[in-house]
Order: C-alpha cells, then structure tokens, then sequence
C-alpha cells in the first residue's frame, strides 16, 4: 500500500475529526447566543470577545471535573456508552463531497463510494444503540426510560428519514454522494422535493431528540434522560455526539437537497465550493437553533403518534409520487 | 472497488482513539473522592426506590417489531429508486402492489391500537 495515500487519508481523517470538534465547541456558543438573543438576552460574552473563548473554558471545566461511576452500574458498558455515541457522529462526514476537484485534488474522504446513502443510514443507526446502552448500563430508572423513549422515537423517525433519501436517490439515478450533488447542477433537489426536504428535516430534527422532540431528555420530568448518570467527560462526549449529529444532518441536508457545494461561479473558482456549503450548513443550523427557541416540547403520545400516521404516510406518498412523476416525464 | 472504503477505516480509527483519549483525559485530570452517597443511583436526592431495571411497557416492542418491517421494505426501496429508468413502469407497479401488501398490515395495526400511547 502506498504510504503517501496512507498519509493523505490520515491528514483528511484528522480534519474532518476537527470539524466536528471545533464545530461541536462553536454550535454550543452559537445557539447559547441565538438562542439568548431571541429571548432579548445577551448570552455568554465575557469570556474572550463576543464570548469567543466560552467553549474553550466550559472544555476545561468539564476536564476538571470528578467522574463519577455508580456503584450498582455496568461499568464497562456505561464507559463504552459515550464511544458508541459519538464515533458515529464523527464517521458520518466521510461520505461528503466538500467541494469541486481544486487543481486536480480531490477534498472529500470517501465521498465517492457507490452506497454513500446508504452508509449515512446505516452508521446513523448505530448512535441509537450507545442510548440504548447508556440507558441499561447507567441501572437507573429514569436513565432506563429516557433510553427507551430515545430508540423508540429514533427508530419510528429513522423509516421517514430513509424514505425521504429515497427521492434524490430517484432522481440522480445513483447512490453515490459526488454524482448527487453533480446532479444538481443545474437545479437544487429541494425545488423537485419540497415535500422530500420537510420530511427529511423534521425527521432529522427527531433523530438527533433536539426540541421540539426532546422528549427523552426531557429535563423537567426525566431529570435529562439516558446521561443522567453521566459527568465530566463522559458526559461531554454525549453532548458532543448531539451537537456533531446537528452538524452533519445539516450537511446531509445540504448535500441532498440545497445543491452540496454549488453557487454562483464555482466553475471558475472551485475554492468557493466549500465556502457555499459551510454557509448553507450554517443556515440549517440556525434553522435548527429558531426552532429550538421557538416550539414547546410535544407530548410522547404525539410525537409517535406524528411520526407514524403522519410522517411515515407522507413519506412514502412523497415517494410513489416523485417515482410516477419521473417516469411519466422521461420513461 | 473495497478499496474505496479504506479511508473510511482509517477515519474510524482514528475517531474511536480520540473518545477513547477524550475519556482517558477526563480519569487522568479529574479528582476521584468516591463516598458511598456519591456513587449510589441518582434519584433527585432521594433514597432509589426500588431496582434500575424493571419491566417497560409492551409499546416500546411493538414500535421495534414495526419497524423491522418497515425499514426491509426501506431497504428494498434503494437498489429500486437506483434502477428505476431502467425497469420503467413494470417496477412501479410491482412496487406499489409491494407497498399496498405492508400498508395492510399497518392499518392492522393502526385499528389494533398499536400506535396509541396511553
């Protein structure tokens, strides 16, 4: 094998690992100071200017602080809970296109394998068993409950994730990630699928329990769900595999449906390619911010009920539609 | 080609060491002073009641027993919606009468009660 390859795959690993930590450092300070300025707050500004060093203070903080491993829990399983959580939501970002081939150089990890689609929904299901584990392991009950109600929700709103995937898959002919985005070119999926689009981020919304589905971590009656009994690192491990998932589902997202890296004059200037996605990426996750700040949390009994007798239908109406439309038009 | 998924392996790697190491930092700069208090269940500072593990309500298997069912006709969906220009109309239809089989079985358990959460 050659080594200089080896070296590459390392280097453009290593990034991609630090866009999800330094992504996860800064959506925390980003949505603390979304969410404050919406409700007419300031936010964290002390620390550095506009804030800037509060993540870096909160790391130190978590660094210092005593572990604790209760005594009647699964030990090993509780300290491999977090692991399975959160390389899932590191992993997910090699299937990316990250921009245009610059002078010949390709930017993305992996992202020209045959199944991308396909691999964003398989490792997006391991994250749910480190809930599920954390849940068991922590033998606590409301740790149980909350880890329950996290793969219950998961798996019912994983069904119209997938089948909302379904409709780029359709239209560009292939599961490869690059030639999606190569695809859309000239038109943005999200104008062919807007049905598609909605149901693909309200599903990713509920897939990543972020509010107004945050049923399992509700703080007020499960006093924070499956990492309950988690601390210090442990805890920020989960904290970081939540904020990754955000990040990457707005990536997906964006890849899938709002045109992956294309915009306005990046055939003669393909360093613009990743500028264009990380500012779509953004805008997702502000969306995802907004809606936090603006929704009150929806009851269980309504959450499966919405994502099986809404979602799930509506999904695979999305689907038989997109197909009938696709062959009428050019079969 | 398998050796596409390479990278994929190194990056796998690479991100379980940095949890690992991230753990490992948090045992290595924490301070450990155990007491028995400390380390029982937490249960908003009452004493547990009872054991951490106890029976859970049916619902929780029929939402997975639902969704296996589910998520094969999803993966059967892929390799079609890849295909689907070339097997034209023919797979539309045999897709659709595959669909209206599974939806059946969802309205059973849509009018069984499946779905409703007391």
């Amino acid at each position: 094998m050659d080594i200089f390859l080896l070296l590459e795959w390392t280097i453009k690993s290593v990034v991609i690992i630090l866009i999800i930590l330094g992504g996860f450092a800064y959506l925390t300070l980003y949505e603390r100071r979304a969410n404050a300025r919406i409700q007419t707050r300031i936010g964290p500004n002390r620390a550095g200017p506009w804030g800037l060093l509060q993540p870096i203070a909160d790391a130190i903080k978590l660094i210092f602080k005593e572990e604790l491993i209760p005594e009647k829990s699964d030990k090993v399983l509780f300290i491999l809970a977090p692991v399975i959580t959160v390389v899932p939501a590191m992993i997910l970002l090699a299937v990316i296109p990250m921009g245009p081939d610059i002078l010949g150089f390709k930017i993305g990890l992996a992202d020209g394998i045959n199944v991308g689609v396909l691999y964003i929904m398989a490792v997006a299901s391991i994250a749910v068993y480190g809930i599920v584990i954390a849940g068991w392991a922590s033998n606590n009950k409301y740790a149980l409950l909350g880890g329950l109600r996290a793969t219950a929700q998961m798996v019912s709103y994983e069904l119209s994730l997938a089948l909302a995937l379904v409709g780029p898959i359709m239209l560009a002919n292939t599961m490869n990630i690059r030639e999606i985005v190569v695809a859309q070119k000239g038109l943005w999926y999200i104008i062919l699928q807007p049905l598609g689009f909605l149901i693909y981020f309200i599903a990713a919304v509920a897939e990543v329990n972020r509010a107004p589905f945050d049923m399992p971590e509700a703080e007020q009656e499960l006093i924070a769900g499956y990492h309950v009994e988690y601390s210090g690192m442990k805890f920020a491990l989960f904290f970081m595999a939540e904020y990754g998932k955000m990040i990457v589902i707005c990536f997906i997202g964006a890849t899938l449906f709002l045109g992956g890296y294309w915009g306005p004059f990046v055939d003669q200037v393909p360093l613009l390619g990743p500028i264009y996605l990380f500012v779509k990426v953004v805008i997702l996750l502000f969306v995802l911010i907004w809606i936090r700040a603006t929704f009150p949390r929806i009851r269980y009994d309504r959450l499966m009920a919405f994502g099986w007798k809404i979602m799930l239908p509506a999904a695979l109406f999305n689907v038989v539609v997109t197909a009938a439309i696709v062959l009428l038009l050019e079969g | 080609m398998p050796s596409d998924y390479l990278p994929i392996a190194v990056l796998i790697v690479l991100a379980t060491a940095v949890a690992f190491i991230a753990i490992l930092i948090g045992h290595l700069f924490g301070p450990r002073r155990p007491t028995v208090k400390k380390s029982d269940t937490y249960e908003s500072g009452m004493r547990p009641i009872g054991p951490g593990t106890r029976r859970m309500s049916v619902h929780f298997y029929l939402v997975a027993v639902l969704f296996i069912l589910f998520d094969i006709e999803i993966i059967f969906l892929l390799p079609w919606a890849v295909v689907l220009r070339e097997i034209k109309i023919l797979g539309l239809i045999e897709m659709v009468i595959f669909v209206l089989v599974l939806l059946v079985g969802f309205v059973y358990a849509w009018k069984k009660g499946a779905l409703e959460w007391e």
